[in-house]
């Protein structure tokens, strides 16, 4: 007979180091977990990697009191029909312009037009063949210009796949997990032994965020080596910000599987809770210009919170201090989930 | 007599309005086998769930060494219980050193392993085992942290008669280590076969309790005949009272009659005119001392 001083870190490595060979093994769950992220990015590479719409886009920043038409009477090259003008209100304060130039960087706008002045991303050859068409017509604006990579989508879109795949693991992995082990009876096994609860939920959680912490790298890195995406920004600030969102998810997968002992209802309410996410986080398309309410309704989910900081490091170069807000949100969550979860949390 | 390692008083719990438990008191001494009978639906698995710590009762109190059940008893207690099902994709080496590590004390790997026969599928998946090697590796469970009483709940229910009685020479081998045991079945035979004393259950309360022999010799005297309904029906009664001292009772198709007397009841019988050829005499068991006190049989 061996004995040993009882530890509660002891009995959570021990739960933490089940867990993680549970998931290893389970070859299914982890195959999804790296081949789908993968595929999808292989697959909108292939599908964007034909050559652009032969349509250019300009920006015109438009003061106040003046419309787009107003313009035009001052600046007939506004309607050259082969153009797409797209006018943008200039009110003081607004984020429209920012939106604008960040538009222009990521070769969204092929240039930015304003009366008397222009403004030009010298790595884009359209913006050249613009700035002719303005120059012979309005010889004394002001040039100035913008450097930037173009943003494909398939740039755009990594870092709403990563936080997706996230996601999915940490609601299923741990909420569906935990509901499982309820309904099966191992939840009261344990209970029978000097392992806490919180013990138990330390563990959980431990161990999804590591294994999601390992696979969001893997799954980075792979995709990375086969379509070469955009990243500007710092690498730790991306961990980071992918760390709180998986903590996040994951303490709302717990919360979900708090008390329920129905695999088919925590099933459903999973699936309720993941996919107006999916469509309202900005995980495949943006939500600029949708209704207000929609991106009201949008900032409820931890996602949009994770995707708007991930894609502003990786796109724009973000620093966490200009991403407060979202990092504010996501802790604030994290701290409601994993409170109301642990307190509502019941073996059997 | 020895100490009691667990004592129980009172005990009441309800579901809604369903009374589950109504009023059970119990001792376990420390080194016997205690085995709570009972059918389905008696109160056995609420009452051993309530002693293990796992259900609180509605009232009542539950001592554990003098101690109310808290973190001694959760150290010092196995358990089996009648539905569980273990981590998924594990090897039944790697759950065993899992719920080790959740103790302070711990039984050596080998040790266990040979106690319970599991070196053939020690580094199998546990969703690969069969009915009575899952039974034996949630045993280990039970004793992995060489617990002083152990609550095993019908832990032979869905085994084969094979795998059953392996079972049971297992158990035999704990408590010839000197362990405590609380055991619920509904297998009478498996009670005689493994408790040193039995406390039999129905509609939640304890209806008697005692060592199996004694309580056979307290209840009966003498033996069983059974006979084919048919048989005892062709019987012709000079006198009706005749029939009824007999207190014949009826199971499915065939008649039993309790004895103290064999001759006297087989002559009594002869004279009847009753068919003899196919009767059956068997000493009566504790399905027999069930179906006495309540009236109805232990029901799978």
């Amino acid at each position: 007979m061996s004995t040993r001083t009882p530890s509660a870190l002891g009995r959570i490595a021990a739960v933490f180091d089940a867990r993680n060979r549970e998931y290893l093994r389970d070859r299914s769950a982890m195959a999804w977990n790296f081949l789908f992220p993968v595929l999808v990015v292989m697959g909108f590479a292939y599908a964007f990697s034909g050559n652009p719409q032969p349509l250019f886009k300009v920006g015109v920043l438009v003061p106040a009191g003046a419309t787009l038409e107003s313009l035009r009477e001052q600046a007939p090259f506004l309607s050259t029909p082969q153009v797409e003008w797209v006018a943008i209100p200039e009110q003081e304060g607004s984020t429209s312009r920012d939106q604008a130039f960040r538009k222009l960087t990521h070769h969204a706008f092929d240039l930015l037009w304003a009366p008397g002045r222009y403004w030009l991303n010298e790595t884009s050859p359209k913006g050249q063949v613009l700035e002719r068409l303005i120059r012979s017509q309005s010889p004394n604006s002001t040039r100035e210009t913008v450097q930037g990579r173009a943003v494909r989508y398939v740039d755009w879109l990594i870092s709403g796949l990563l936080a997706m795949n996230m996601m999915f693991s940490a609601f299923f992995g741990v909420g569906y997990n935990i509901v499982r082990y309820r309904k099966t009876g191992v939840l009261k096994r344990l209970k029978a032994t000097p392992l806490r609860a919180w013990e138990f939920l330390v563990a959980q959680v431990g161990s999804r965020i590591t294994l999601l912490m390992v696979v969001s790298a893997i799954v980075y890195g792979g995709t990375h080596a086969l379509v070469h995406f955009q990243m500007v920004g710092s690498y730790i600030d991306l961990a980071f910000v992918l760390l709180l969102g998986a903590t996040c998810l994951v303490s709302l997968g717990l919360l979900v599987a708090s008390r329920i002992s129905s695999e088919e209802f925590a099933s459903g309410l999973l699936n309720l809770l993941s996919w107006p996410m999916i469509f309202l986080s900005g995980v495949w398309f943006s939500l600029e210009g949708t209704h207000p309410v929609v991106q009201t309704v949008a900032k409820i989910f931890p996602l949009t919170h994770v995707i708007d900081a991930a894609r502003a490091i990786m796109l724009d170069g973000a620093s966490l201090a200009q991403l407060l807000p979202q990092i504010g949100a996501l802790a604030t969550m994290t701290v409601v989930f994993l409170a109301m979860g642990a307190w509502s949390f019941r073996w059997d | 007599m020895t100490a009691a390692i667990l004592r129980a008083e009172h005990l009441k719990k309800s579901f809604g309005t369903l009374q589950a438990v109504r009023d059970v008191s119990l001792e376990v001494r420390e080194g016997s086998c205690l085995g709570l009978l009972g059918p389905n639906g008696a109160g056995k698995t609420t009452t051993i769930e309530m002693l293990e710590g796992i259900l609180r009762p509605d009232s009542g109190r539950i001592l554990f060494r003098g101690e109310p059940l808290g973190p001694l008893s959760r150290e010092r207690c196995g358990i089996q219980f009648q539905h569980t099902a273990l981590p998924d994709y594990l090897t039944v080496r790697e759950i065993l050193a899992l719920f080790s590590r959740l103790y302070p004390t711990s039984v050596p790997m080998d040790e266990l392993v040979r106690l319970c026969s599991l070196s053939e599928f020690l580094d199998q998946d546990t969703h690969q085992l069969s009915g009575g090697q899952r039974q034996r590796v949630l045993l280990a469970v039970a004793l992995v942290n060489q617990p002083e009483l152990i609550f095993l709940d019908e832990p032979t229910t869905g085994l084969d008669p094979q795998a059953r009685r392996n079972f049971w020479s297992l158990i035999r081998r704990i408590k010839q280590r000197g362990s405590t045991i609380l055991l619920t079945t509904h297998y009478m035979e498996e009670a005689y076969e493994l408790c040193d004393e039995v406390a039999i259950m129905d509609r939640g309360v304890i209806i008697a309790q005692g060592a199996p022999d004694a309580l056979l010799k307290q209840h009966f005297q003498g033996v069983a005949i059974q006979m084919p309904k048919e048989d005892f029906e062709k019987a012709y009664w000079k006198d009706e009272n005749q029939r009824t001292a007999l207190q014949p009772f009826a199971v499915d198709d065939q008649v039993e009659i309790q004895t103290g007397n064999l001759d006297d009841t087989l002559r009594v019988l002869l004279d009847a005119g009753t068919p003899l050829s196919r009767i059956r005499i068997r000493e009566q068991t504790l399905e027999d001392l069930f179906i006495s006190l309540t009236g109805k049989e232990i029901r799978a």
